[in-house]
């Protein structure tokens, strides 16, 4: 291929990613009163980080919550969901890889098929389930959900990944008097990196951003991730959009430093053998 | 083997502790429920919750707040908690059928009667409003503020430039709307990507071709929406549209005033909160009037507060509901919010120019109930209304669009 | 020695329970609940009504429209996602320098939120300024589109702004399944005189065949699932006309805004049944192919 025509590709595709972005950054900058749709594409007359600061502090007295003290929130919530997730994703593609038992095939289609509710759907009793368990309005039961709705993409990377692992490996530790955890230990865990690192980053993502669920199951707003706090930056009648997008921006920093600083591991990880589904 | 098990089993025991010690409840507090998360509807009620704070010190005031576009992610988290058994101790909800269709025909709200009687409300707020709080004669929710939704905001500039009057009937709007487009400009500004814009406007015509007396009878059944003044109504409306921008699906209610105060637009008809988002962005030049053919008219939505049954802190409730509706919580919310007292004694020196206005009109006026905030229709029936209004503003056939609204009526009449 | 064949099944159990409660439980409910009368707030007093619920939904004009875009959706969405993904890969994968920055503009995408990018895109898709506005100014007049607000595009311009988001993640993968593919099987190719075209369709897409199946899947349940873009970007209406409405959303608006629970349940039933009729001979033929393989 021409290194010319390569280049313009590539750029057009990077302009096309971009362009969004643009519009994102840009409006964040400017100050209220020269935000519209019509000066969209406009650079800011005046470069300002006040939409920033208003997105992270809030504004006390005219009530608006700012992110910062919600961000906090997300670490809380993903850090646990997503190890618990993870690990919980690794032990049962480990088993049904490695492990069938008579029906293992039938659970984990079963357990794929949990990927496809709509999360709307099952509010209501999801509600009622954690109130029972006493976890509804906490972030334990925001965790709690965000677990299980994570057990069927965590299992199916996993299971996928070790399903690729040579036999022998297996055996030759059975032979060493190993268990079903000992192998684990010994053989599975130290190959697990490559999708750890795709599980890890698609979760990390999933949840950090998720909204539905962070609305409902936590109903208090110092209990709320951060991604229900942007959404209360947009007030019912008025909306400043500078301070949304730079509030949309500042939540997503976290996500987006792991795809920067990780992207490359994420496409390792791929390459690795979880792509083989 | 036995580590696993005893591994899950403590697991679960730590979510279960943990999760169980955080759901105690404890007194001395009150839960606000709204969608006033900025702007000045979230500066009033901070307002409220310090005059709550000075009249009864010691009570902690949870501010539950969940914004999306006109509530819509609040009620879906209300919903889901007052079925789960988890009300707030109080919650923002739109005065009128809203309310009572939602909560009280349902056995969730208890009666305020005696603290009606109690405050001297039934002088204070004038008869229209008790009328659309009343249900089966007993008071369910203290109204905290009157929005009116049928003004029209024009461009006093534009208008001067063409030599025009704001339209007070629906004949003199299309001749106005022909000497502005005349003049390349956007005669009407509408913004529905929310759809309750074009339902909006929709009411007004609705009032403006039947009246007042006909427009309250399309809820109580007595004006046949398979009538001519509707079709009337669906006429002029789908007559309307021709004036309109061309992108109102891609903007929000306040872009498109944005085309009002830039002068791209002449008018735009929609509620008082145009007036919060003018003030906010130094437009000087608003100028507004009752949508035409609503003049004496009042089309009134509120958002009031009321009594869960099984509100959690209730001593503490009833005390911010009588500071809600008292002349000193009022007058203290208001001129904030953007909007006026249900109240009639309020002071107007407090209030800005439109809004003074409106406290005149609303003495006087007809009140009748809006359609698309909640006060005349339940939620069902203007969930109805507005498929039938995003169906109509693209295609705009009126014979079609008679028969869904034919046909939520029926709907909402069942049970 | 029993307890060691007891161990897989143990250690798979928590899940298994979890999934049962949370998804095969809730499904259940659901089904009850689209079988009463339940729509109002007194769930409690419902009766049975059978199918009365669905007999309104296939009725209704709304339903039937949104059953049409989703349809459109996964179309439009899911070639779109792995054309530019294979595309984009195979650029990437020939770049020398700077590969790491090529990567990371086209994940960046990402990390953004369906909430965020459903803004963006509704400011960028505006009619009289945004992309039109741009593609005018760049001579490219002949683009321009009334997109989501014109009823005839609807759902295809979500599907854009999905495409964008998402079409990063197919990028990476067919990315490290283009580098999975020997070198030697191009140098067979070439010795054997083998075009670019020929390698390409013979060689490359054919050992990209579990890439692709692999994406289609993840790309298949969030077609099914799309919601947030959709409020997002053209309102809880879906735009106009519906012509941006998907079930996720009509289910919502019923069971939170217009309070018929019954009737959102039952949306939400029909769509499990779709999905199922889709992912169910899937799963089976998948799992077939294995115990055989």
């Amino acid at each position: 291929m021409k290194r010319a025509t390569l280049y313009l590709a590539l750029a057009l595709l990077a302009a096309f990613y971009l362009t969004p972005v643009y519009v994102l950054v840009a409006t964040s900058l400017k100050e209220f009163r020269e935000v519209s749709l019509e000066a969209m594409w406009r650079p800011p007359t005046a470069l300002t980080f006040d939409a920033f600061k208003r997105a992270w502090a809030g504004d006390p007295r005219g009530g608006m919550r700012g992110l910062g003290p919600n961000f906090l929130n997300s670490i809380y919530l993903v850090v646990p969901s997503v190890l618990l997730s993870v690990f919980l994703g690794s032990v049962n593609g480990y088993v049904l890889a490695q492990w069938p038992f008579r029906g293992s095939e039938l659970l984990f289609a079963l357990l794929l098929f949990g990927m496809f509710i709509p999360y709307q759907s099952v509010l209501i009793p999801l509600v009622r389930v954690l109130q029972a368990l006493g976890l509804y309005g906490t972030l334990p039961g925001l965790i709690l959900t965000h677990v299980v709705y994570g057990l069927p993409i965590t299992t199916l990377l996993f299971r996928g990944y070790y399903a690729s692992i040579p036999r022998a490996l297996v055996e030759s530790a059975q032979m060493d008097g190993a268990g079903i955890l000992g192998i684990y230990r010994r053989v599975i865990l130290p190959l697990s990196a490559p999708t750890t690192v795709v599980a890890v980053i698609w979760q990390f993502t999933q949840i950090w951003n998720e909204f539905l669920f962070g609305v409902v199951i936590t109903n208090k707003p110092t209990v709320q991730p951060i991604t229900v706090a942007l959404n209360n930056m947009a007030g019912s009648f008025i909306v400043e959009w500078n301070v949304q997008m730079a509030g949309a921006l500042l939540a997503a920093l976290p996500t987006l430093v792991v795809y920067v600083v990780m992207g490359r591991y994420f496409v390792r990880g791929l390459l690795a053998g979880s792509i083989k589904g | 083997m036995r580590r696993l098990i005893t591994g899950w089993v403590l697991t679960a025991a730590f979510a279960l502790a943990a999760g169980g010690a955080w759901a105690q409840g404890q007194a001395g507090k009150l839960e606000i429920f709204s969608w006033w998360t900025t702007g000045g509807e979230a500066a009033g009620l901070l307002k409220l919750f310090e005059l709550d704070r000075q009249q009864h010190p010691g009570v902690e005031i949870i501010n539950a707040t969940v914004a999306g576009g006109a509530g819509q992610n609040a009620k879906a988290v209300l919903k889901t908690r007052m079925l789960g058994g988890d009300p707030p101790d109080s919650f923002q909800v739109h005065m009128g059928r809203e309310l009572i269709d939602t909560w009280v025909t349902t056995g969730f709200m208890e009666p305020l009667d005696a603290m009606f009687k109690e405050a001297g409300w039934e002088k204070a707020f004038p008869p229209g409003v008790l009328e659309l709080l009343r249900h089966d004669g007993a008071y369910y929710s203290v109204p905290a503020n009157i929005h009116r939704a049928n003004v029209l905001w024009y461009n006093r500039k534009v208008f001067q430039g063409t030599g025009l009057q704001p339209p007070r009937t629906v004949d003199e709007f299309f001749q106005v709307a022909d000497k502005l487009k005349a003049a390349g400009l956007t005669p009407l500004a509408l913004g529905d990507n929310g759809i309750w814009a074009s339902t909006h406007l929709f009411e007004t015509v609705l009032i403006g071709t039947l009246g007042a007396d006909g427009y309250r009878a399309l809820w109580t059944g007595k004006t046949d929406w398979n009538g001519p003044g509707v079709k009337k109504a669906l006429e002029s409306m789908a007559r309307m549209l021709a004036y309109v921008n061309s992108d109102h699906a891609a903007r929000s209610w306040d872009q498109a005033n944005e085309l009002v105060i830039q002068g791209k637009a002449g008018m735009t008809i929609m509620g008082d909160w145009v007036d919060a988002d003018n003030l906010a962005k130094g437009f000087k030049d608003a100028g507004w009037a009752a949508a035409p053919g609503n003049t004496g008219v009042y089309d009134a939505l509120s958002d009031s507060f009321g009594l869960p049954k099984k509100a959690p802190h209730r001593k503490e409730t009833l005390d911010w509901l009588r500071l809600v509706g008292s002349k000193e919580g009022q007058e203290a919310f208001n001129p904030l919010k953007g909007s006026i007292c249900a109240r009639t004694d309020c002071d107007p020196k407090l209030f800005g120019p439109y809004l003074q206005w409106a406290m005149e009109q609303w003495k006087k006026d007809a009140i009748v109930p809006s359609l698309a905030h909640g006060a005349a229709a339940k939620e069902s029936w203007a969930a109805a209304i507005n498929d039938a209004m995003s169906l109509f503003v693209t295609q705009k056939d009126v014979a079609q669009t008679q028969k869904l609204l034919v046909q939520a009526a029926a709907d909402a009449a069942k049970k | 020695m029993r307890a060691a064949r007891l161990a897989p099944v143990l250690l798979v159990l928590p899940s298994a329970l979890l999934v049962l409660v949370f998804v095969y439980g809730f499904i259940a409910w659901t089904g009850w609940l689209s079988l009463s009368s339940a729509n109002d707030l007194l769930l409690g007093a419902a009766r049975f009504a059978g199918l009365d619920n669905y007999a309104r939904l296939a009725g209704h004009p709304r339903f039937r429209i949104d059953l049409e875009n989703t349809v459109t959706f996964g179309l439009t969405f899911i070639p779109g996602c792995l054309i530019l993904g294979l595309g984009g890969a195979i650029l990437i994968d020939h770049v020398v320098r700077f590969e790491g920055m090529w990567r990371t503009v086209c994940l960046m995408p990402l990390a953004l939120s369906f909430i965020v990018t459903g803004v963006v895109w509704r400011w960028l898709m505006n009619p009289s300024s945004g992309l039109n506005l741009m593609l005018e100014g760049l001579g490219l007049g002949a683009l321009r589109s009334g997109w989501y607000t014109d009823p005839a595009v609807g759902i295809k311009a979500v599907a854009l702004a999905a495409v964008w988001q998402l079409s990063g993640y197919t990028m990476a993968l067919y990315l490290a399944g283009l580098r999975a593919i020997p070198r030697e099987l191009y140098e067979a190719a070439q010795v054997d005189g083998a075009g670019t075209g020929q390698t390409f369709w013979r060689i490359t897409l054919p050992l990209l065949a579990p890439v692709t199946l692999s994406a289609v899947i993840v790309l298949g349940h969030i077609s099914l699932k799309i919601f947030d873009l959709v409020i997002a970007m053209t309102g809880p209406q879906g735009g106009p006309a519906f012509s941006s409405d998907v079930p996720a959303n009509f289910m919502f608006q019923t069971t939170f805004q217009a309070n018929r629970f019954a009737d959102g349940a039952a949306v939400s039933i029909v769509l499990l049944v779709i999905v199922s009729s889709l992912v169910i001979p899937y799963l089976y033929w998948s799992l077939r192919r294995e115990v055989r393989g």
